[in-house]
């Protein structure tokens, strides 16, 4: 089976984000990056299924050539070869623009299957994968737990809202958006970081006309949130001191204890 | 010429989601500011309730699409079906709730006019006519105001509690529009929901709850965050990814796959606040948060934070809750 997965390079969870002077996006000199949590757990996924019934694993990234690092790590996990988008004007895409470089770069593989996260962990759009199976005529399903991929039929668990679970079946090709959390992530090994090496990492630019299309949505300013509440800080840094103040808070004030 | 606001409607086998009631809210809001009618579809078999229940809301019509392949939801026959009443209501916005299923179905209809939805949103500002909308980025640490500058229709959708469903306008009856539709091919074939496990522990009773999350670094420490809740008298919960490592069971989650809660008192540990987690607890009364990180947006909903180690901060503060109780 050949499977094809989307992983996208996000600043790394813990950074501090600093907002850039025009108000747009955040600074990217000195931030870490890493991959996409729900990005990492479809490539998981995909590495098992090829375990399982055999095939190909191929790893797609859009982004600058920072974006290399979370190819290199892919392909030393497992995956065979990458396609890497590559561009600094290709981070800011809307979902559909971001969906339709996507598609251009990868319809000739024909994958049996396309795996990416559910949302991305920076602009959280949580769409791009759908749109890029409708851009691609292919059958989907979001929020996938768990997949059954070894017979003619593609058998998918889907989580809905409050606990409840539902299975999908659909023909393949087909594509997935993945939960973070469903499985336990490999670690590259040595030798698979070695393997790496030799790996082919095939770099793409995508066509000026789709990324210069006009955006049918446009970030007008970002800002740190309006605090819904005034949060009463306590202990002002000791930590011990804070708990004692709550406490005291909670009996006083909140009158919970 | 696009005109008005079209509201989706979602519901589980007749039964209305609740949410659905917070995006006619918001389509009634938009409405006013703007200018233009606010109409709803219902997308199912056998709705006819269910539309007679929406059209007690202030609308100009409710649309109801009836039809067999639309009884159990598929992305295929609800993206098929939308596509049409959109394309032949010609709205200028279409509103939804940012739930599981739009989330499924909505992009695919928004990628047949050429563009995406402005998702996940919290709140919205009208200037001039102009509608201004503001979704969390970056996992809910800043917020983005987002324009649309293209053609109509604007997909939009909201959060669940950026508005209030209570605040969904009541009007005269409004008529209910049959409209048929053609059904495209659906390509996938869903099997009956159904819950894992009976939920053992129902949380949405609890007065007091002391939740972790990833700041607890492993299982063991949990013990620490269980003498609190004894102390305090509450149960213990937990974020995603602590019932994704297995270290409480899944009927503690609490969150849009998990539970929502609003004790008295909701004492977050170790939890940063992704907004898949806020939606279930943001109701609490008293909200106080621990965490290292004083840009973690918990704080944002908190009325008491204590920024430091919560190593340093949980057996103190059983002790001095201890105390007072004694």
């Amino acid at each position: 089976m050949k499977l094809l997965v989307l992983m996208k390079q996000v600043a790394n969870k813990d950074a501090i984000l600093r907002i850039n002077k025009d108000s747009t996006w955040i600074e990217e000199a000195d931030l870490s990056f890493e991959v996409n949590e729900s990005d990492g757990y479809a490539l998981e996924e995909a590495l098992r299924i090829k375990e399982k019934v055999g095939g190909e694993v191929i790893v797609c990234s859009m982004g600058p050539q920072r974006a290399k690092s979370v190819i290199k790590d892919a392909l030393a996990r497992g995956a065979d070869r990458a396609i890497h988008i590559a561009g600094d004007n290709v981070v800011h895409l809307s979902p559909f623009a971001a969906a339709s470089v996507l598609a251009e770069a990868i319809r000739d593989e024909q994958p049996d299957l396309i795996m990416t996260g559910l949302q991305s962990d920076d602009y959280g759009y949580a769409q791009t994968g759908v749109i890029l199976a409708e851009l691609l005529g292919l059958p989907h399903a979001t929020i996938v737990i768990e997949i059954d991929a070894t017979g003619e039929q593609l058998r998918v668990k889907r989580e809905l809202e409050s606990g409840w679970y539902q299975w999908y079946e659909m023909p393949k090709p087909a594509l997935l958006t993945i939960q973070s959390g469903i499985s336990q992530i490999r670690y590259a090994t040595l030798k698979g970081i070695m393997a790496a090496k030799k790996k082919e990492i095939k770099e793409v630019t995508p066509s000026a006309e789709i990324v210069n299309r006009p955006s049918h949505q446009r970030i007008d300013k970002i800002y740190l949130p309006q605090k819904s509440k005034q949060t009463q800080f306590l202990g002002g840094g000791d930590a011990k001191k804070g708990a004692a103040e709550l406490a005291e808070k909670l009996r006083t004030e909140a009158r919970v204890i | 010429m696009s005109n008005g606001i079209l509201v989706f409607i979602e519901h589980k086998a007749g039964v209305l989601n609740k949410t659905s009631l917070e995006a006619i809210a918001a389509a009634q809001q938009l409405a006013s500011a703007i200018g233009g009618n606010t109409s709803a579809v219902v997308l199912g078999s056998g709705t006819e309730s269910l539309a007679q229940e929406i059209a007690a809301y202030d609308l100009s019509k409710v649309i109801q699409v009836d039809d067999p392949k639309l009884a159990d939801y598929t992305p295929d026959a609800y993206a098929s079906a939308m596509e049409q009443i959109v394309r032949s209501a010609d709205p200028q916005y279409v509103i939804m709730s940012h739930t599981y299923l739009v989330r499924d179905f909505a992009p695919k209809v928004a990628a047949r006019f050429g563009k995406g939805l402005i998702g996940d949103c919290i709140r919205m500002n009208v200037d001039a006519g102009k509608a201004m909308f503001t979704r969390r980025i970056f996992l809910g640490k800043l917020d983005a105001d987002v324009v649309s500058d293209g053609a109509a229709p604007t997909f939009v959708t909201f959060q669940s509690g950026a508005f209030r469903g209570d605040q969904a306008r009541k009007g005269s009856t409004a008529p209910i529009e049959g409209m048929p539709v053609n059904v495209g091919d659906v390509r996938m074939k869903p099997e009956a929901p159904f819950q894992e496990v009976k939920q053992a522990v129902d949380l949405s009773k609890a007065d007091v709850i002391v939740a972790v999350g990833r700041g607890i670094k492993s299982k063991d420490n949990i013990a620490l965050a269980e003498k609190l809740a004894e102390a305090l008298g509450g149960d213990l919960a937990a974020s995603r990814p602590i019932c994704d490592a297995e270290w409480l069971p899944i009927d503690r989650q609490i969150g849009s796959s998990g539970q929502t809660v609003a004790p008295k008192l909701y004492v977050a540990i170790g939890i940063s606040g992704a907004i898949q987690h806020l939606v279930g607890m943001k109701n609490s009364q008293t909200i106080v948060a621990i965490n290292k990180d004083p840009e973690a947006p918990i704080f944002d909903i908190a009325d008491y934070g204590i920024v430091g180690d919560l190593f340093e901060v949980l057996p103190v503060l059983t002790e001095e809750i201890k105390k007072l109780k004694s």
